[in-house]
């Protein structure tokens, strides 16, 4: 009879397999006593690895080339160089009477910011102008898209414009990646900022940025100091610069700011900022938003920039002709003190200025990914 | 309708069988196994179950059918059916419906719904907490009254220790098991995914391993403290193993499933920011996959559940973080628990141990076994059978499955209900 | 100089003193008045830089990368890098001699004039080109060429250097 008397034991007559046997996957098949009454048929067998979704990268078509431009993860070294070299001939372009070249002429661009952003949407809408797209820019507030419906529905009513580009910002880690599988085949779309993922255009213009004065990414030490946790500009540089090729990269913060596993990531942790910027030859000041404080990751903006903050004393610790950046807009007295964000060893309005033509090179690399064919 | 099922592998962990023999019902029961009952007679249908395995039913002890409230998600009739194909007898929905499974009319409702559905059964659990607020405690005796063959709050958070406390103490006094969720409510309130090197690549909020082990720390030592009878839903963590084994250690009636999806994808699966792999709890690493799948083949987990919440389209087609977490997953069921089979993990006759013996004694039912004398919940499969999951064969209403689209291998060719053929594959 | 030369045994430097010498009189002609020599790359530039030396020109020499107005830009998309355009001297009013080694379909021509007009506005262009061969698709002449030579669609010709500067020809016929 049977009744409900508590958990059940492990049946006798079922012997464990041995530990770590799950592990193995290539293994025979354990059938027991019924082995031999069901032999395999080999010929007829699949293969048995149906793993989920073929994760395969769609920013890169079959050529190589830039379809998209979601993140750095995973992108060649070549194509990395290809857009700061790309991005110096652009920056000619801004220097000119006419700032402008005929490359995008005829193109549809369509800023789609989900959260809002004054400079990177200018930054990118300068940038298409330059390029002579027709640019649009649509800022829907994310309350009336928490729903995916929605964001599925904005998407088919914009592709009806015959839109050539996205240029996504988005709360969401992945969004610009879901809109990238969901738009037909020649339009593209270009990450401007994803929850806390991905900022891969900042990240080329601050390594544009470093190349200009750091010529050899090769003997480089470069320490990222601040809210790593929350920071998508932080992720994409640390995949920019170890993908360039820089030997040594660190993050700096306190342990509430840095998220688990950066080790992974191929950068040394510090707690430390005068450890973590000695000798470095480039430091990257992030910006720390207010709300840290209300969700208890830290106790003021004073104490921050008591310990975190960078100040012309501490920055001696750094190389002598180390360069000072910040991705902006900049906290003065919290993540940095004033006389090194206007110091000579800061270059943040460069920063800004190098924006343009990174966004140009990538624009006009992605728009050229759709070439017929040469 | 007398029956025989001739030449099947069968497999009955109840009685510790595994041999080619042939199986014989008669009306709801089960009349004999091996040679032919004396007085049997000729039987009315005969199914050939050669190369096939004939097992007991199996026994889904927590799905969401979506009915009544989010019919356009799935409907009760759609899930019974799916279930039956895929070789579930019985199926235990959770009271997270719109209205809550929170009165004896709701499960009536269900009841209802169900009648007439050439499926597997339906069991209701019913509302731990009215309106599963967290707050006030369900009016339990009437659930238990109505049939509900156990009390949850479905995921849905009791914040308050002195709620809860007096829930089990409640449920414990009817003699109701209570299904738990264990999971902080504050640490990952944000989170989407394991929290990890991989959430710190994807930029997705983490859900850390300490909010399950937080949790189930907390309702094991008001387990303790109440004496209830508590089965713990889909944990996930390799740490949750241990707790549940000192908590047994300890004399406490507790018991715990694990996902069948937990035991084959991990947190690298949401790499690519894949929604299909967004379930709660969380992937989590291969560390934590490999510990569950020791501790099921080693009855140290007791359980293993489809965890099937079908979803429409829409609640996918997001990004990850704003889509629905959930997998539909009885159709895909019997294929992933071959291959873990295959791959050397577990034992087949523990895998139907786990998902028919167990789950019937947890609920009191008089399935899960093909002793004779037993209800026939019976389910035939044919291990070898190459399939494709697609719109065509997937009979779950929600097509939110990582593997829609893959080759399986394994499929249920009948599964018989009280000795109903309620699915044939060859018919 | 004849009008269709026997290309074989084309000699660039005596084809450039050529050019040289009808650039002189041609600036002298026409009243340039401080001219600038603008050469598209690549083999454009190295056809000024000698220019600018024989006829002793004082202004610095700007170059054309036409890369951004390329009208065959949807076709073959973003070419593979090389150096910025670089005009270093003020256009606006001033007479340019634009240097190009072959024209061919006339096409790269109307993409650098296009970008010398986003520099500023120059008071007159003259184009000077190594060899003229046929195929011109737009309405577009040399002022000055070294030779001039007919050649089938599938025939070629370039410019290598830059020391010795050599043409070479080539057929893509299968």
């Amino acid at each position: 009879m049977l009744n409900c008397s508590g958990p059940i034991p492990c049946d006798s007559s079922f012997a464990p397999p041995e530990p770590d046997s799950s592990r193995n996957r290539c293994r025979p098949p354990v059938h027991g006593v019924g082995e031999t009454l069901f032999p395999d048929h080999p010929e007829t067998s699949p293969g048995r690895a149906h793993t989920p979704l073929m994760h395969t990268d769609i920013q890169l078509d079959e050529r190589g080339q830039l379809r998209h431009f979601l993140s750095i993860e995973r992108l060649p070294r070549e194509l990395l160089v290809a857009i700061l070299d790309n991005a110096e001939r652009f920056t000619v372009v801004g220097e000119r009477a006419v700032k402008k070249v005929p490359l995008a002429r005829g193109k549809t661009v369509v800023n789609l910011f989900f959260e809002p952003s004054t400079r990177t949407r200018t930054t990118f809408e300068l940038a298409a102008k330059r390029l002579s797209a027709d640019v649009m820019n649509l800022n829907i507030e994310a309350s009336a898209t928490r729903k995916g419906e929605s964001l599925a529905d904005t998407l088919r009513t914009l592709e009806a414009m015959n839109t050539d580009m996205f240029v996504v910002r988005h709360q969401d880690s992945g969004a610009p990646e879901f809109i990238a599988r969901q738009v037909a085949p020649e339009v593209s779309v270009i990450n401007a900022g994803d929850g806390r993922h991905a900022h891969p255009t900042q990240a080329m213009l601050d390594m544009f940025t470093i190349r200009r004065h750091k010529p050899a990414f090769e003997t480089l030490t470069v320490a990222i100091v601040g809210d790593i946790a929350h920071s998508r500009v932080a992720r994409s540089e640390i995949h920019a610069l170890k993908t360039l090729g820089v030997p040594e990269v660190r993050v700096v913060g306190p342990k509430t700011l840095l998220p688990v596993g950066l080790e992974a990531l191929g950068v040394s942790v510090h707690h430390d900022l005068d450890e973590g910027i000695a000798g470095a030859d480039v430091i990257i000041m992030l910006r720390l938003q207010q709300e840290r404080m209300q969700s208890a990751l830290l106790p003021s903006g004073h104490e921050y920039f008591h310990t975190y903050g960078l100040t012309p004393a501490r920055l001696k610790r750094a190389a002598r002709d180390a360069i000072v950046m910040h991705p902006g807009p900049i906290n003065r007295g919290v993540e940095i003190d004033s006389a090194v964000a206007d110091g000579s060893q800061s270059v943040i309005l460069q920063q800004v200025t190098h924006g343009i033509a990174v966004r140009m090179a990538v624009m006009s690399m992605v728009l050229g990914s759709h070439a017929s064919g040469s | 309708m007398k029956i025989r099922l001739r030449g099947g592998r069968l497999i009955d962990p109840a009685a510790g069988t595994d041999a080619i023999a042939d199986l014989w019902i008669d009306g709801d029961r089960i009349a004999g196994v091996g040679r032919k009952p004396n007085g049997f007679g000729a039987p009315a249908r005969e199914i050939d179950a050669r190369e096939r395995v004939v097992c007991p039913g199996f026994i889904e002890i927590g799905a969401r059918l979506r009915e009544p409230g989010a019919e356009h998600k799935a409907s009760i009739a759609s899930e019974l059916v799916a279930a039956a194909a895929g070789g579930f007898t019985t199926v235990c929905c959770t009271p997270d419906t719109s209205p809550v499974i929170d009165t004896p009319a709701v499960v009536e409702l269900i009841n209802q719904r169900a009648r007439g559905v050439r499926g597997a059964r339906v069991r209701a659990l019913g509302a731990l907490t009215h309106g599963l607020g967290g707050e006030v405690l369900a009016e339990m005796h009437a659930l238990k009254a109505i049939g509900c063959v156990g009390v949850t709050n479905a995921g849905r958070a009791i914040r308050d220790t002195n709620v809860l406390k007096n829930a089990l103490a409640y449920a414990s006094t009817l003699g109701l098991t209570v299904f738990l969720d264990a999971e902080d409510p504050w640490l990952g309130a944000q989170g989407v995914m394991h929290e990890g090197a991989r959430s710190t690549r994807t930029g997705l909020p983490g859900i850390p391993g300490a909010a399950e082990l937080i949790g189930l720390a907390r309702d094991l030592v008001l387990v303790a403290e109440t004496g209830a009878r508590a089965h713990f839903r889909t944990l996930s963590c390799a740490g949750s193993v241990k707790y549940i084994r000192d908590a047994r250690k300890a004399g406490l009636a507790v018991s715990a499933d694990v996902g069948i999806a937990h035991l084959h994808l991990t947190d690298a699966d949401v790499a690519a920011h894949d929604a299909a792999c967004h379930v709660r709890p969380p992937l989590r690493d291969t560390r934590d996959r490999d510990a569950l799948r020791r501790a099921l083949a080693r009855g140290h987990l007791d359980m293993l559940s489809a965890h099937h919440e079908p979803h429409d389209a829409d609640a996918k087609a997001a990004p990850f973080a704003a889509s629905a977490a959930g997998i539909s997953g009885l159709d895909s069921f019997l294929p992933l628990m071959l291959e873990l089979v295959e791959a050397g993990a577990i034992e087949l006759g523990r895998a139907i141990a786990a998902c028919a013996l167990a789950p019937a004694r947890l609920l009191g039912l008089e399935s899960g076994t093909l002793a004779v004398g037993a209800v026939a919940d019976v389910t035939v499969f044919d291990p070898r059978h190459d399939w494709t999951l697609d719109a065509t064969t997937m009979r779950s209403r929600g097509h939110n499955s990582p593997y829609f689209g893959q080759r399986l291998r394994g499929r249920v060719t009948q599964t018989l209900v009280g000795g109903r053929l309620v699915h044939d594959l060859d018919g | 100089m004849s009008d269709t030369t026997q290309h074989a045994d084309l000699d660039v430097e005596a084809l450039i003193e050529e050019i040289a010498t009808r650039l002189a009189r041609h600036i002298e002609s026409h009243g340039l008045k401080d001219p600038a020599l603008i050469g598209i790359r690549t083999g454009g530039v190295w056809l000024a830089a000698r220019l600018r030396e024989r006829l002793g020109i004082d202004t610095p020499m700007g170059e054309l990368n036409i890369a951004f107005y390329r009208d065959d830009f949807s076709r073959i998309g973003m070419h593979p890098t090389v150096e910025p355009s670089a005009l270093p001297f003020d256009i606006d009013g001033r007479d340019l001699v634009l240097v190009d080694d072959i024209l061919y379909t006339g096409r790269t021509i109307r993409a650098a004039m296009n970008e010398i007009f986003d520099y500023g506005r120059p008071r007159t262009i003259t184009l000077v080109v190594l060899v003229d061969r046929s195929g011109r698709e737009l309405p577009i002449d040399a002022n000055i060429y070294g030779a001039r030579i007919t050649l089938a669609p599938d025939e070629h010709v370039k410019l290598l250097g830059p020391d010795p500067l050599r043409l070479e020809f080539c057929a893509t016929r299968t």
